[in-house]
């Protein structure tokens, strides 16, 4: 596998995706106590592409779909509407014998690495399955070479392969399930939160890994977390999602620098400031609204401090501006008042 | 007199494994209004520190030695039922998860009122009007219709928000928050962390505030302690502390984290992981990982030395006294 850098050519398409949950109360209830049928629209329509070799992150507050976009892409959610394209193939709608062979180059790392490891099962089983599944290595020599490799790709030993998942600490466990993510040789990698629940040090040495690895595996990321400072060190290109829908995506160091949708302000106005500059976070107003139940019109409105009856009424679509894709009446009309530029001095 | 004095605290497990030391000589004070933040890996006991201030230490865990004096007097060897009394009076508990510290059952206003009749001589009426004006202080939206709902009908944010409300329910003099806002979104971060801010410059409650994320201390701590391994590297005021790191735990604490605006291609990034307590090694602890070790450090345990405005537990430290 050659070094590769961004290219032009999107590996992955998502086009108009929703996806779309029934929370009704049981079918008695409803039917005695009169009560609706509920649908939530965790994701609600949304379009992005992801070029081959770079990370692509999402971002939002807790709720608004991120680990549903996530799920959707790995297969693990159909879509209710909409095509997901994995190099020109629409693998939305695919059966799961279909989906296999490109199961194996799209992997999932998960927040809680324990959860997601087998604790019944030594590391170099766990590490193995996959290359028995998908028969990428033949032979109980082969295949522990290729787990031994595989170790210490992720700084890991061919020992650590003897011990069970429980004998590891945090930081250890998530490289076991990068190791076991690579295994199937995948180029593309769903990370969902993968260093939340890691401590800040430890943090450092699995973003440093997985920088390294996609650049000498050429691997492509989608990335979520809601750690601002995590995006922006690993991030080439960001989307901020709100309430199932994006409203800003662009390369991450220009909408760092000159945020200009009002909800992405108001999330780099939140990130804490290690300079010490003495600056005041603006306490935030209201929360994530109910998504069962979203604003009309642009669903940030009842935050925004520039809202006018066009955005409670009218669902801003995104429009270019520059590099990036805005969703917003307010952009479009020229009327959010300028800010200071946040990745600058702070 | 500071509000909170804890000298030589120290914190042990029997185990099957012999006993071991969560807590080792950890000395630290709070003033009366002051945030003291706690900071360290997972694991590095500060969890344990500020249980056992707040006398919630789990068996087989207990205090092996050291004292902790509220106002002068001595809180770490009083009988339960008297330790109790102080926990709801003068000091609060806010921990990471809203939900233990909720009952499900009954409705927010309840679980105030109860709070406060526990801790003063109010009838109902005056307990639920200032079970409302707690809800309002900390920033509940329509406290009014809301203090009738149930834990699960709020948000986590909110949760945390009631939560606090109940810590501060008999105004305490000191609150142990445990990673308050760990479990919550950025944007509802910032509301907790002006809230706890806000509290202390009005109140002049202290708070010892601990967590892991360094960018929650900076923003509201005055001073901090970098705990590594049971014990404090380094405490002194927050600026000195995340600006000029003296230890070198510290120092590479500091460099691991990204920063928005910083643009680096590597995080810097301290080798290995800290020991667990059944393998501390011999000398300082952190001398396995330090990339400044020196022999002595393999030998001897440094011990906390003053610095500056605050103390170093580093031989470094200590080279530097002698010859400069
Ligand atoms: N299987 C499901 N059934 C019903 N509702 C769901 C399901 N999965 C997700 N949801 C809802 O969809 C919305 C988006 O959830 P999702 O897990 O994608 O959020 P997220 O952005 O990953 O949040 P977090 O940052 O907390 O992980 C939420 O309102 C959630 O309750
Ligand atoms: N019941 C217990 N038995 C043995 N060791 C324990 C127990 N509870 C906690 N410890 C140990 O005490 C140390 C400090 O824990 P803690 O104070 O919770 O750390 P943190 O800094 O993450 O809050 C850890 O090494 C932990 O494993
Ligand atoms: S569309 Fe209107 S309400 Fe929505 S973010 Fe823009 S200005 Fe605010
Ligand atoms: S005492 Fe030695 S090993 Fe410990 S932090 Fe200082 S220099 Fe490093
Ligand atoms: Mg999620
Ligand atoms: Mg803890």
């Amino acid at each position: 596998m050659a070094k590769q850098s961004p290219t032009a050519d999107p590996i992955l398409q998502v086009q108009n995706l929703s996806r779309v949950f029934d929370v009704s109360p049981p079918w008695l209830n409803r039917v005695i106590e009169g009560q609706p049928r509920q649908l939530l629209k965790a994701v609600d329509g949304i379009d992005f592409s992801v070029k081959s070799g770079e990370t692509f992150s999402l971002v939002g507050e807790s709720g608004c779909g991120k680990s549903t976009v996530a799920r959707l892409v790995v297969g693990l959610y159909g879509p209710s509407t909409g095509q997901i394209i994995f190099e020109g193939d629409d693998i939305g709608g695919l059966s799961r014998r279909e989906m296999a062979p490109i199961r194996r180059r799209i992997q999932m790392i998960f927040q809680d690495p324990y959860a997601s490891l087998n604790p019944r099962w030594r590391v170099k089983d766990i590490i193995a399955e996959p290359i028995r599944a998908f028969h990428l290595a033949h032979g109980g020599a082969a295949i522990t070479a290729r787990v031994t490799e595989l170790l210490e790709q992720v700084k890991l030993t061919a020992d650590d392969g003897q011990k069970y998942p429980h004998e590891f600490s945090g930081g250890q466990r998530q490289r076991i399930s990068i190791a076991r993510a690579l295994a199937s040789e995948p180029d593309f990698l769903v990370c969902d939160e993968p260093t939340s629940a890691l401590d800040v040090s430890v943090q450092a040495q699995i973003l440093n890994l997985m920088k390294n690895l996609q650049r000498e595996l050429g691997l492509t990321y989608l990335f979520i977390s809601h750690n601002l400072a995590v995006v922006y060190y690993i991030s080439d290109r960001l989307a901020v999602m709100y309430l199932g829908r994006l409203v800003e995506v662009g390369p991450a160091r220009d909408i760092f620098k000159n945020p200009q949708h009002p909800y992405t302000r108001m999330l780099l106005d939140t990130i804490p400031d290690l300079e010490m500059s003495g600056r005041e976070r603006l306490p935030v107003a209201g929360e994530v609204p109910n998504p069962i139940n979203p604003p009309s019109g642009c669903s940030f409105h009842p935050r925004c401090p520039f809202a006018n009856a066009r955005c409670r009424s009218e669902a801003p679509q995104p429009r270019m501006v520059g590099s990036t894709a805005i969703a917003c009446h307010g952009v479009e009309e020229n009327r959010i008042i300028e800010a200071a530029p946040v990745a600058n001095g702070r | 007199m500071a509000l909170l004095e804890v000298d030589q605290l120290r914190v042990e497990f029997l185990t099957r494994n012999g006993t071991l030391t969560a807590v080792d000589d950890v000395s630290l004070k709070i003033e009366e209004g002051e945030v003291l933040g706690v900071v360290g890996e997972s694991g590095a006991g500060k969890s344990m520190t500020g249980n056992a201030i707040i006398g919630l230490l789990e068996p087989p865990g207990r205090i092996a030695g050291g004292e902790i004096r509220l106002d002068g007097q001595r809180i770490d060897n009083l009988p339960y039922e008297k330790m109790r009394k102080i926990r709801g009076a003068e000091i609060g508990a806010i921990f990471q998860d809203p939900l233990t510290s909720l009952n499900p059952l009954y409705s927010v206003g309840q679980q105030l009122v109860e709070t406060i009749r526990t801790h003063s001589d109010v009838g109902l009426a005056a307990a639920r009007s200032r079970a409302l004006e707690l809800l309002n202080e900390v920033g509940i939206p329509a406290a009014s219709q809301r203090i009738d709902h149930f834990p699960h009908q709020f948000s986590g944010g909110m949760r945390q928000r009631v939560v606090i409300a109940l810590a501060l329910s008999a105004n305490p003099r000191l609150i142990i928050a445990d990673e308050p806002t760990t479990a919550l979104d950025v944007s509802i971060q910032a509301q907790i962390i002006a809230l706890l801010k806000r509290l202390c410059r009005d109140h002049g409650t202290a708070v010892m505030l601990v967590t892991h994320d360094m960018g929650v201390i900076a923003e509201t701590a005055d001073r901090v302690a970098v705990m590594y391994a049971g014990r404090i590297a380094e405490i002194g005021p927050v600026a000195d502390v995340i600006k000029h790191a003296k230890h070198p735990y510290t120092d590479g604490l500091m460099g691991s984290i990204p920063v928005v605006g910083q643009q680096t291609e590597r995080l810097a990034q301290i080798e290995g992981a800290m020991p667990r307590l059944t393998a501390i090694p011999d000398g300082c602890a952190f001398n396995p990982r330090c990339p400044k070790a020196f022999d002595k450090c393999r030998q001897t345990r440094p011990d906390p030395i003053a610095s500056g405005a605050g103390e170093v537990a580093c031989w470094l430290i200590e080279q530097e006294a002698h010859h400069g």
